[in-house]
């Protein structure tokens, strides 16, 4: 199962769930009890209710955010493999050279006109990580290929009249230690 | 069992009016920019030939519209309440309502005339780096209409601000902070004042947020040596966008705080788990704008935090206060079901759903792989389509009464199962487009992705075919209605 998969999976059990609690208290609704005494259950639920969510707030916070997910910006420490890309109206400059997999690549990823959205996608068609492509600034997406193979970039922040022409094929080459 | 339409609802002819060509506006408006979506996912799944320069033209249109044309119909669900507590100006209301139009109208004019299509959030620099698609002027157009709206709305916050301290003191009070830690709640508080408070606090600072912003863009589009941070803009651009669409459901929720009562029998007074939601949301919709910059690497790294965590507690208020309120208000409540009633409560599902999608991709690890992909106007639309949308028509549907409050009333009904039906179809083939890592905003889809847009465009078409009956059905009863006068107190 992909990231992407967990990520639908949980919202669609989120959203069922929501339209079941929904669906029971329509079921109920054409009883008729006394205000005072639905009140009375449904605040003490709550409590529970509202502590639930806080706690998996606090867990997921928790779980999501360590080790950060973002890759640090500025750093003394060079990526292994350093490449430069820059987003035009309407295509990608990205430095030549081979990308190894197995080995973190660290994209300085900006832009030379407008905002572009710089996403890398597998052979696949799925998302594997992006950053904004922004003038004047220089986003760092730090990211290791698993598998070596044929990958593209896609724009993902509107640019204009060929937005959805900014696509760029790219490969990357098996490391040295899985030539080895 | 409350009465439906109190004696102190009825409306004298000139504000009827003025509330009428609100809500006819709004109706006609959203079934044209639904038209538009309907067109932009036909051409993505390849049933219908778009050009690109014409397809990002109607999504230009179809955001800025879409979002503009639900606040005005949410300010008119909160002048409609708010003015049984307070004094609210007519002539102001009024003021809001032709500066719409007029920057509406420049709005069209910039984008089918001028062929602008920076998109509804116009992103400095695209408006005046366009490639030679559209003009300076053209961009400077579709920002000055930006701002005769902002101009119009927020006169309408400041008129609403100084009816609510004449009133209430100040607008602290108004939203009962006095109570969030102790003391007596007066249980006659308007939930409606609550809210209204809230609305004014943060829409008045989101549109100035957005008139700085705008006032710039605009300098540098004739100065272009006035160079701008582009990093900066954004920051404002966001603060000012989802300020201005967030405040518009508060608006209409009013609706739900003031109706859903009088269907169920039950009153919904203010307590203070009410209050400490809405003080909550007051500050919260102010400071969560950077989960939309979470991919902005270059933010301060407590921004991104701070987005996580605040889109997580902002779903608390919306959960805990008012869907689980309207939730308890029907239970077991012998409510009336009526189309207002049902309406109502799909807007609670829309609202408490929707935001699922949306809080699971304000998660920065899922923002990395979710973001500016399909999963985005999966969640908005969501809470808009199924959440904002059935608000306001619950209010209109209650307000022409009568013929609308039967329950054998089949076209409305059939209507309301094709629009849910619909709407959930349309949305979750947005979500699994996300799933799909689907980019958002292409006006060409690979042939992989082209499945969800057919489906899509089949639901959408089947949301319009509802829609199209309850603008025809709502159009004849505002303007011919028998409740176009007034309605009879205590029916």
């Amino acid at each position: 199962m992909s990231f992407q998969d967990s990520i639908w999976l949980t919202t669609l059990v989120g959203i069922t769930g929501v339209a079941l609690v929904f669906l029971y208290v329509i079921s109920q609704s054409g009883r008729q009890e006394e205000p005072s005494a639905v009140q009375a259950r449904a605040y003490a639920l709550r409590r529970w209710v509202f502590g639930g969510l806080i706690a998996l707030g606090v867990v997921v916070t928790g779980a999501s955010l360590r080790p950060f997910p973002i890759a640090p910006q500025h750093t003394l420490q060079p990526a292994p493999q350093v490449i430069r890309v820059v987003g035009h109206q309407w295509d990608w400059q990205v430095d030549s050279g081979p990308i190894q997999a197995g080995i973190p690549v660290a994209f300085e990823v900006t832009s030379a006109d407008v905002n572009h959205g710089f996403g890398i996608y597998d052979a696949d068609g799925h998302l594997l990580g992006q950053s904004q492509a922004m003038p004047g600034v220089t986003n760092r997406l730090v990211h290791t290929f698993t598998q070596p193979g044929k990958y593209r970039i896609l724009c993902l922040e509107y640019c204009g009249l060929a937005h959805h022409g900014m696509i760029l094929e790219f490969d990357v080459v098996a490391g040295a230690e899985e030539q080895s | 069992m409350s009465a439906l339409h109190p004696g102190n609802e009825i409306l004298p002819p000139r504000e009827r009016g003025a509330l009428t060509l609100y809500l006819v506006t709004t109706l006609a408006l959203l079934l044209v920019l639904m038209v538009f979506g309907l067109l932009m996912r036909m051409a993505q799944g390849t049933w219908l030939h778009v050009p690109p320069t014409l397809f990002y033209q109607l999504m230009t249109a179809h955001g800025a519209g879409m979002v503009g044309t639900v606040a005005l119909g949410g300010s008119a669900v909160m002048w409609y309440f708010l003015r049984k507590y307070v004094s609210l100006s007519l002539p102001i209301f009024l003021t809001n309502y032709i500066l719409f139009m007029l920057g509406a109208v420049l709005l069209l004019a910039a984008t089918f005339l001028g062929h602008y299509a920076g998109g509804w959030t116009f992103l400095y620099p695209l408006p005046v780096k366009s490639m030679g698609i559209w003009s300076v002027g053209a961009a400077a157009l579709f920002m000055t209409g930006y701002l005769l709206i902002g101009v119009g709305f927020l006169l309408f916050y400041l008129d609403a601000m100084r009816a609510v301290i004449r009133v209430y003191g100040n607008l602290g009070r108004a939203l009962g902070v006095q109570w969030l830690f102790g003391g007596i709640i007066d249980k006659t508080h308007p939930p409606t004042v609550v809210a209204s408070a809230m609305v004014i606090i943060v829409n008045s600072l989101g549109i100035l947020g957005g008139a700085v912003v705008l006032v710039m863009s605009l300098l540098n589009a004739y100065a272009p040596e006035i160079v701008l941070s582009a990093l900066f803009v954004k920051n404002l651009i966001y603060f000012f966008g989802h300020v201005f669409i967030n405040i518009s459901i508060y608006m209409a929720v009013i609706a739900v705080y003031e109706l859903l009562p009088r269907y169920t029998g039950r009153p919904w007074g203010v307590s203070r788990p009410f209050l400490w939601g809405w003080a909550a949301s007051t500050v919260m919709v102010l400071i969560v704008y950077p989960h939309h910059l979470l991919m902005d690497f270059a933010m301060p790294r407590w921004a991104a935090v701070l987005g996580q965590i605040i889109s997580y507690t902002s779903g608390l208020p919306v959960f805990t206060v008012t869907a689980y309120g309207a939730l308890t208000n029907i239970y077991r409540s012998g409510v009336r079901w009526r189309l207002p009633a049902m309406l109502l409560i799909l807007s609670m599902f829309g609202w408490a759903a929707g935001i699922i999608p949306a809080i699971i991709d304000a998660t920065i690890s899922v923002n990395r792989v979710m973001h500016n992909t399909l999963w985005v106007p999966g969640h908005f639309h969501f809470y808009l389509l199924l959440g904002v949308l059935p608000m306001l028509l619950a209010f209109m549907y209650h307000l022409i009464g009568g013929e609308a409050d039967r329950p054998d009333r089949g076209g409305d009904r059939s209507a309301f199962a094709l629009y849910v039906l619909g709407g959930l179809a349309f949305v979750l083939m947005f979500l699994a487009g996300g799933h799909a890592s689907v980019p958002r905003r292409w006006a060409v889809h690979e042939s992989g992705w082209q499945f969800y847009d057919q489906v899509a465009s089949v639901a959408a078409a089947v949301v319009i075919v509802a829609m199209l009956w309850f603008t025809v059905r709502l159009c004849r009863g505002l303007l011919h209605g028998p409740a176009a006068s007034a309605p009879s107190p205590g029916r």
